[in-house]
């Protein structure tokens, strides 16, 4: 069985459609890219798969582990394993940072029916993690993102991956903004987390953060449609030729 | 034009039977203290919301309910009763039992050196009381009692000094460091009639003291009480003094308090007000920074639901030089829940320098909920620095949508962001037992409001009253 299955999927966000009918099966153990122009709905697809509810699917099904995805609230999708880390991640005054992933791994735990973890529990665990991405230890019981630089945001980000431990793992464009320094250490971190077991959903702009995540699959998005589809060379093509290429290929004008 | 009395012929007998007890016993600038106020309660009246200080808030319905003094007694309270209101790292509590001091009650043992504490009416020999710890040296009260709280502006203020019958007196000495909090327990405990106290306090915190005090009201029982408090706290130079108000009494109390601070030469007070509980609330705070290079923090917190109605009115005086003051409250209404935040700003005209800073956030749960706002500056001085800012919202999507993400579900993830903006104001809080104790006191009040279970009787019994603040006048 597939992790990840989408079929003719639309969506649309205040009335505009802007996924048009996406394909796209995955399995376990692999990693998929996304590469695509601004605006193309990366971030859209992004956000339907973690189940947020401003973006309403109009057409189309999503399987994750066999089980009808768009059927779940976000905290479902989450505790069955769905995680997505944010383009923007978002700022939350007045919760620490240990406090809220303890918080969210505990609400994990206890929809599989397990013991909540104590901070004598967590507290090694986080700080091994923060040891891997490079993060200072005194972040952690500062406010959730707030005062983050871009850098130690996107590295939060994947700081909670690495401790939430999902199925799924879609990363929005986390390489942006990072300088090359940070997106090794955010790539490092991706490259410890990947399993047989585990499927990565990496959308990116750039052919770049390739060069430090080995991709199995390289799918274009162009206009709310998977225009093509490839291997890791494919990234390469369109990192020379530009998306025009991709676009005119897929006979979608630009 | 009728005098007010005429109409509030109960706060007339209720002053009668209080003069009577402190007849022959009383001091005779006590008693003047009262007839002063009495007859400026008397011509005044209760406010309505003509007033500019009462535009926001009706009270038509409070004068017109027949409170009465309860009568003496423990209300046959045990400290088993009030176990459940005692918080742990107090230096001491005094409990006093609708607005007369419970000695049984109270925990006065080991008094940390420095410290005096006594029952006011006791020190003042006024009939009520009867008992004092050992070393109450209750001289001096009368360069303080009174001297700071205005009963010709403020006829709440009036009414408590005609009517006081007890209260804590609080001395703590030169230099002393007193660093556990003393807990003021009061409690409003059902006689099955309207019952209505006027707690007086006096504390004075002598220069370079360092001291926290807790004034607490609760209620046991649903009975429609009625507090109306005014604490003193003269500040002594360089004193550094925290004072915590919290309202935690059932939904269809009335509670007035004022805090008027008087603040020496280099004082750092923080006022710090919790308001959880109460039908109709009137939380006023009012320092003056008398000595140059006096700061003030005035940090609250409002949570209503319910028919709730929670009004705070700062004022806040600069009348010397390089002094600093900042308020922060926030506010969290929701159900028919409604909010008041004025903060008034006086800088008079020797207060150069002063930098004054005031910020009120709201978050409002619900389309019914409805808080005023409304900053009010005087300045006259011309170099100073006078900031002000409000905000009204909701929970932000975006954050809610954050949580949701991650695991937790959305009640969960709401009640984490009603919390984070609660303990915007807890991290204000600088003593770690007062912290504590308002931190519990919160959570448990924030997880009723996401579980929308604000007990429905209490919210019944709320409603009966508080349905006419907006509808009577
Ligand atoms: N919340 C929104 N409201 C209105 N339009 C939106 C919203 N989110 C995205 N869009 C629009 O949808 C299109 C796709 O956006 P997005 O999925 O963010 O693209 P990408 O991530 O590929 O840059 C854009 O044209 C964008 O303006
Ligand atoms: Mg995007």
């Amino acid at each position: 069985m597939a992790l990840l299955e989408i079929e003719d999927l639309h969506a649309s966000v205040d009335g505009h459609e802007i996924l048009k009918g996406v394909n796209l099966t995955m399995n376990a153990g692999e990693v998929h890219s996304i590469m695509g122009p601004n605006g193309s709905g990366k971030s859209t697809l992004a956000q339907v798969l973690a189940r947020r509810e401003t973006y309403e699917v109009t057409r189309g099904k999503v399987l994750f582990d066999g089980k009808d995805l768009l059927e779940m609230k976000p905290e479902d999708a989450a505790c069955q394993g769905v995680f997505m880390a944010f383009q923007y991640p978002v700022e939350i005054p007045g919760i620490g940072n240990a406090y809220f992933l303890r918080s969210a791994m505990n609400a994990v735990r206890k929809y599989h029916g397990q013991d909540e973890l104590d901070a004598m529990d967590f507290l090694p665990l986080y700080k091994e993690r923060l040891k891997l991405l490079e993060m200072d230890e005194k972040l952690m019981n500062r406010s959730v993102n707030e005062g983050f630089s871009g850098g130690e945001k996107k590295r939060n980000e994947i700081l909670q991956l690495a401790m939430l431990e999902p199925k799924l793992a879609i990363l929005d464009e986390t390489d942006s903004g990072l300088d090359i320094d940070a997106l090794r250490i955010v790539a490092q971190g991706v490259n410890a987390m990947r399993s047989p077991e585990r499927g990565f959903l990496v959308i990116t702009h750039y052919q770049r953060l390739l060069d430090y995540i080995t991709t199995d699959f390289v799918h274009v998005l162009v206009d709310g449609k998977i225009a093509r589809s490839g291997g890791p060379e494919l990234a390469l093509e369109l990192e020379e030729k530009g998306y025009g290429w991709a676009e005119t290929e897929a006979g979608i004008s630009a | 034009m009728v005098k007010a009395t005429e109409r509030l012929g109960n706060y007339l007998t209720a002053y009668g039977e209080v003069l009577a007890q402190g007849e022959k016993r009383e001091p005779v600038w006590l008693r003047q203290l009262r007839e002063d106020a009495w007859s400026r309660f008397d011509a005044k009246g209760f406010p309505t919301t003509h007033d500019e200080d009462w535009r926001f808030t009706n009270i038509a319905a409070l004068a017109r309910m027949p409170f009465r003094r309860a009568p003496q007694g423990n209300a046959g309270l045990t400290a088993k009763d009030l176990e459940r209101f005692r918080f742990a790292g107090a230096a001491c509590q005094m409990v006093f039992v609708n607005g007369r001091f419970a000695p049984t009650l109270s925990e006065l043992g080991n008094l940390p050196k420095g410290l005096e504490v006594c029952p006011l009416a006791r020190a003042l020999d006024c009939g009520a009381g009867g008992w004092a710890p050992e070393g109450c040296a209750p001289e001096g009260i009368e360069q303080h009692l009174g001297r700071y709280a205005d009963v010709r502006r403020d006829v709440f203020a009036a009414l408590n000094t005609a009517l006081w019958e007890d209260g804590a007196y609080l001395r703590f000495r030169r230099g002393a460091i007193i660093e556990q909090p003393v807990h003021l327990l009061y409690v409003s405990a059902g006689a099955g009639s309207e019952i209505m106290t006027h707690p007086r306090n006096l504390v004075v915190a002598e220069e370079a003291s360092q001291v926290a005090v807790v004034e607490d009201y609760v209620s046991i029982g649903d009975e429609a009480a009625f507090s109306n408090a005014v604490t003193e706290l003269a500040a002594g130079q360089n004193a550094v003094v925290s004072h915590y108000l919290i309202e935690r009494e059932n939904f269809a109390a009335t509670n007035v308090s004022t805090l008027r601070v008087e603040q020496a030469r280099g004082t750092n007070i923080a006022s710090h007000s919790i308001l959880l509980g109460g039908g109709l609330v009137r939380n006023n705070v009012h320092p003056v920074l008398a000595g140059e290079g006096a700061e003030c923090l005035i940090n609250g917190l409002f949570v209503g639901a319910g028919r709730q109605h929670l009004d705070n009115y700062m004022m806040v005086e600069h009348a010397q030089p390089q002094g600093g003051s900042r308020q922060f409250y926030n506010g969290i209404l929701t159900d028919s829940a409604r909010g008041v935040f004025h903060g008034r700003i006086i800088v008079h005209k020797d207060a150069q320098k002063t930098d004054a800073k005031q910020t009120n956030r709201n978050l409002l749960l619900s389309d019914n909920a409805r808080i005023d706002t409304k900053p009010q500056l005087e300045i006259h001085a011309d170099d100073v620095k006078c900031t002000h800012g409000a905000t009204i919202g909701q929970i932000e999507e975006e954050q809610l949508f954050y949580l949701r993400a991650r695991g937790l579900d959305e009640k969960s993830a709401r009640n984490l962001l009603l919390y984070a903006f609660a303990a915007e104001c807890l991290d204000r809080m600088k003593e770690p037992a007062a912290r504590e104790f308002a931190e519990n006191l919160i959570r448990a009040r924030l997880a009723d409001l996401s579980r929308g279970a604000v007990a429905a009787t209490a919210i019944e019994a709320a409603e009966e009253n508080v349905q006419s603040w907006e509808e009577v006048g």
